[in-house]
């Protein structure tokens, strides 16, 4: 036993290790250009929408994006959910699953380079620290430098407008889960409801530790999607790649043997991620293209073709290294797979948009009472009752007239009421108790089941809904 | 047993466990581990301390807060009944005779009647108020008593037949085996069924107009001041085969029903009152 303990290695290497830090280089290029516009969209969404106005009538809300979880109904412009029209939602998700899906394979991970959330306020963080801190050279400077008044002081500037942007991002969320200008008011007023401030308290907590200090370890380490990656791209995907064949063996731009890369680190300096794509594909790379650009650039000032990083497909390298040109890119996004998944999505759409245009304005439920199944009267007559619920889902009250189909013979009666309509108040469910009964001899009477239809419609517009029931007769 | 001594591969200490020469390093747990164990100690001991906790003899320790899980409903109930004080000051002052079916007060009244119902009257009406043998069926349109909200109120808040309120409703059918004979009695429970159109100057027809219609009425059609049920109608409450119709006119009926009143509050009277008369057969 001693034997075996004695073989091992004197010191045993830690399996910890601290994080690298990175300091991101300035760069610009196309791909960075599409990443501000991203950016500014994307934000301008998430912070603009609570503030958008749609007008619903008196009763209900005027904001046009609402998670109204309180009375249970979600907001979006001219749509309305229900609690039991949760399926939309599910809908969504799955649309937005597939959507991944479709993109990954085609083009890697453009979501993960271009709309995370983490990735765009990671790149917000940066740009604030440069803007503050200076560019990569600066940053590094100061990380190495002792802690001194003006280090003090840049810091504690960056932290400050990070905590303001988290401060904003948290503050955000919260108006899409009440109408915006009363929640702003009470937010100021220290009026709000404990909750919202909670709310606000840990995504600006989030969003500050996420985009100043964690950054690329979310993605590695705590992010499950880069996992995922693997089983959606394969050979065909487009991703960013270095085209080794092209730029190897590395050496001076002056050197006749070398390949096209002047190992200038640039693609390395302005990674967000702190890794080298030239060692190949890897897991850690979210595909942001800030090295195709960075690249280019480099390429354009030595006079040689850009592209020695760039979109490519994995299975195009031989091709291209036998100085064949690539396949178009259609050939790239147009395959069996992509089709596929772009028909499921749109399927899945398809019927989204279907059952939300065919789904009725005026709704009903229809509960025959079974306790017990019918009431004989005192002249003999069978009586059945049902409780209806019936749904406005208007912003104004309306009139709702209840008629019965099946048998002729039949006299509706509503609780309480000597009409065959009700008002329904705006946004809302009433619950009607509804006698039908059969007079003394009918056919329905005197059977044990006979169907039965109900009938709902609006009396100002004609629409109309039913549903179909059993009327029970004293026969068996 | 062996002295704990400092391991030359690790430089760590050993427990000075010894299982036949395997010998175990000393790792503590982590200090903040450690720490807030230690910490959720003293704050399980500062719990136990300020909550109902030590088992006594009889109950617990009552915890220096006071705080009891029976005390905190007893206050949900207090919120929710002072939250419908005003409901309840406007169920006691509604004119019941005059109740809007469409208002929020009734609303109200029928779902609180309807919980009073389930606990108190299903035992006999049934959950589904639909009654049984000798228990009225309260969906339909025959009433004993009256069917109007405050005649339902009354029947409730009294009671029926019973010895313990002096305004109960009451009334009594003697029983006819000491009074007729047997083929009498038979001859008028074979009557009975072709109400109202009999032969009134049959036998049976004279029998009835001399012991019945006093209470039922000259046609049958019952009183309901007396609470005499009506004969010419659909509805049995005891069943109207003529086995039973014998058996009720020969022993007579005496259905009890408590007075409510001595047991619920005014408004929950009221309140499953409300409800029973929104079942279908209020008039």
């Amino acid at each position: 036993m001693s034997q075996l303990v004695k073989k091992m290695p004197e010191s045993s290497t830690s399996l910890y290790a601290a994080r690298e830090p990175i300091f991101p280089r300035r760069v610009s290029g196309r791909f960075r250009n599409l990443k501000w516009v991203i950016m500014v969209v994307t934000l301008g969404i998430y912070y603009l929408t609570p503030w958008i106005r749609w007008d619903r009538g008196p009763n209900l809300p005027d904001q046009a994006v609402l998670v109204d979880l309180a009375g249970r109904r979600f907001y979006f412009f001219w749509i309305e959910i229900w609690p039991h029209e949760f399926y939309f939602v599910a809908g969504l998700l799955i649309m937005a699953g597939l959507g991944l899906f479709l993109f990954t394979s085609a083009l890697g991970r453009v979501w993960c380079g271009y709309t995370c959330p983490q990735t765009v306020w990671t790149d917000l963080f940066i740009l604030v620290e440069r803007w503050i801190e200076g560019d990569r050279n600066a940053r590094v400077k100061l990380h190495h430098a002792g802690w001194s008044v003006r280090k003090t002081r840049l810091r504690l500037t960056k932290w400050t407008v990070w905590a303001l942007i988290g401060l904003g991002t948290g503050g955000a969320w919260v108006f899409y889960f009440a109408d915006a200008p009363t929640l702003f008011r009470d937010l100021i007023n220290l009026e709000a409801a404990p909750v919202a401030y909670a709310t606000i308290a840990i995504l600006t907590a989030t969003t500050f530790v996420f985009g100043g200090f964690m950054r690329e370890q979310v993605c590695i380490y705590m992010c499950p999607w880069p996992r995922i990656q693997g089983a959606m791209m394969d050979n065909d995907t487009l991703t960013v790649g270095y085209r080794d064949w092209r730029g190897e063996p590395r050496g001076k731009a002056r050197d006749a043997n070398a390949g096209d890369c002047v190992d200038c680190m640039a693609c390395v300096n302005v990674c967000p991620m702190g890794i080298d794509i030239r060692d190949g594909q890897q897991m850690e790379c979210i595909t942001c293209a800030l090295c195709i650009d960075a690249c280019d650039d480099v390429m354009d000032k030595l006079g040689r073709d850009r592209g020695l990083i760039d979109y490519l497909a994995l299975s195009d390298a031989p091709r291209e290294e036998a100085g064949e040109k690539p396949r178009p890119l259609w050939h790239h996004v147009l395959r069996r797979r992509t089709v596929l998944y772009t028909a499921i999505w749109s399927l899945v759409g398809f019927a989204m948009v279907y059952a939300l245009f065919m789904r009725p304005e005026i709704e009903m439920t229809v509960a025959p009472v079974r306790n017990p199944t019918f009431v004989t009267l005192s002249d003999g007559s069978i009586r059945n009752a049902y409780e209806l619920r019936l749904r406005n889902k208007h912003g104004a009250e309306r009139m709702f007239g209840i008629h019965v189909n099946g048998d002729a013979m039949w006299v509706l009666g509503l609780e309480g009421s000597p009409y065959s309509a009700v008002p329904v108040a705006a946004n809302e469910t009433l619950k009607l108790r509804v006698y039908v009964t059969a007079p003394v001899g009918s056919v329905s009477a005197q059977a044990a089941e006979t169907p039965l239809r109900f009938w709902v419609d609006d009396l100002a517009n004609g629409e109309r809904a039913y549903k179909n029931t059993i009327f029970n007769g004293s026969g068996s | 047993m062996v002295e704990p001594r400092i391991d030359e591969l690790t430089g760590r200490e050993t427990m000075g466990h010894d299982f036949d020469g395997i010998e175990e390093l000393n790792n503590p747990m982590p200090r903040w581990w450690l720490i807030s164990f230690y910490l959720l100690i003293i704050w399980g001991i500062g719990y136990t301390i300020a909550y109902p906790a030590w088992p006594m003899i009889s109950g617990a320790t009552k915890g220096l807060l006071g705080y009891s899980t029976r005390g905190e409903v007893a206050a949900d109930i207090t919120a929710h009944a002072a939250a419908n004080a005003e409901l309840v000051t406007a169920l006691l002052a509604q004119d019941m005779d005059d109740f809007d079916p469409q208002s929020d007060l009734h609303r109200y009244a029928a779902a609180r009647g309807g919980a009073v119902f389930r606990a108190q009257c299903s035992q006999c009406h049934g959950a589904g108020a639909a009654g049984g043998e000798g228990y009225p069926n309260l969906l339909d349109n025959d009433w004993l008593w009256g069917g109007s909200l405050e005649d339902v109120a009354y029947s409730i808040r009294h009671g029926i037949r019973n010895q313990t309120d002096d305004d109960a409703r009451y009334s009594e059918m003697p029983a006819f085996k000491d009074i007729l004979e047997a083929e009498q009695i038979a001859a008028i429970a074979a009557f009975i069924p072709t109400l109202p159109q009999a032969d009134w100057e049959s036998e049976a027809g004279v029998l009835f107009t001399d012991n019945c219609a006093s209470c039922h009425g000259d046609l049958g059609t019952g009183d309901r001041e007396l609470g005499a049920p009506n004969l010419a109608d659909a509805l049995w409450l005891y069943g109207g085969d003529q086995e039973t119709l014998v058996e009720t006119i020969t022993y007579s009926r005496f259905g009890v029903m408590p007075a409510w009143g001595q047991r619920l509050s005014e408004e929950d009277v009221r309140a499953v009152a409300t409800y029973v008369h929104a079942l279908g057969g209020g008039e």
